[in-house]
């Protein structure tokens, strides 16, 4: 089954991709854009039926691979 | 003294840590990413450059790659791990140093001299070495060193914040923080200081007529301490 991730990062932890395109989004007219935090989005094809058995596995491997907790957290959608 | 450098698919100062090593009396291997047992060394390197094209994040690619857990095992057992640039890197991701290299504050790959400034002596790296600032190389897109505060204060507490970023008088400020690094910091320890992780090349400092020198007085210093 396909279980659907999303890796952001933590509050506090510098952006500058996000600070860049916040501020492209502001030059193109877009003013009412006050932040923009740019992540990662991964789809995880797993060979298992049972759904709360392929969430978990998802959830050991952002742990271990997927995201770095020191600065970033994950959500398994 | 015995070296290994391991090569990882987009290493690229591989050759350069090689030649480095050997010009001031290592004898060196290259060992490759994929084999699982690592020579007999007295130093590992792990050497800058784009380990799996950077996919992910810088280093964690290389965190998970075979002979990684041979590093792990002789870093744990004492033995002297020197990561560089992408190394440093590798090394956080592996758990092996904590904290993580951000992107640079300013969104630019940086490629130029830099100095750092030497905080301790106590340890195979840098005891006896005879200068307190030392000028090298940083060309990296990712060197902005980011830790928790608990992880701070412990690196600060037990002197683990190896060398920081300064001016060419060793003022240690914002002018002389090139990527936004926390406390200017370049490189770190672990507990134990077998491990060290910094951003900038000493193998690129080590021909008087094409750089500096400051990385020869690295390298020589090293191999006089591992002897």
């Amino acid at each position: 089954m396909k279980i659907k991730v999303v890796v952001t990062l933590k509050n506090g932890v510098l952006d500058p991709q996000g600070k860049a395109i916040q501020q492209t989004l502001n030059g193109m007219g877009y003013s009412n854009i006050e932040g923009v935090r740019q992540g990662k989005y991964f789809d995880l094809e797993i060979a298992e039926r049972d759904e709360a058995k392929a969430k978990a596995a998802a959830e050991e491997m952002c742990k271990k691979l997927l995201a770095n907790l020191v600065i970033e957290d994950f959500k398994i959608l | 003294m015995k070296s290994s450098v391991i090569i990882f698919p987009g290493s690229n100062c591989d050759r350069d840590m090689d030649v480095a090593l050997k010009k001031f009396g290592f004898k060196n291997t290259m060992v490759w990413h994929n084999d699982d047992k690592l020579p007999k060394s007295d130093l590992i390197v792990l050497p800058g450059g784009f380990s799996y094209g950077d996919y992910l994040r810088c280093g964690s690619i290389a965190g998970k790659s075979k002979i990684i857990n041979s590093v792990i095992d002789f870093a744990k057992t004492g033995g002297l791990v020197l990561g560089i640039c992408n190394g440093f890197q590798i090394l956080t991701e592996t758990g092996l140093l904590p904290g993580v290299l951000l992107q640079n504050k300013n969104i630019e790959f940086i490629c130029k001299n830099v100095f750092v400034k030497i905080n301790d002596k106590n340890n195979k790296y840098f005891n006896k070495i005879n200068k307190e600032i030392l000028e090298l190389h940083i060309a990296h897109n990712e060197g902005n060193y980011f830790c928790t505060n608990d992880e701070l204060k412990m690196l600060e507490d037990n002197d683990l914040v190896a060398v920081s970023y300064c001016d060419e008088k060793g003022e240690v400020n914002e002018k002389s923080n090139p990527n936004g690094a926390l406390q200017n910091i370049a490189g770190i320890f672990n507990k134990e200081k077998n491990i060290l992780g910094m951003m900038p090349h000493p193998e690129r400092m080590i021909d008087k007529y094409l750089s500096g020198e400051d990385g020869s007085i690295f390298f020589k210093n090293l191999i006089n301490n591992i002897k």
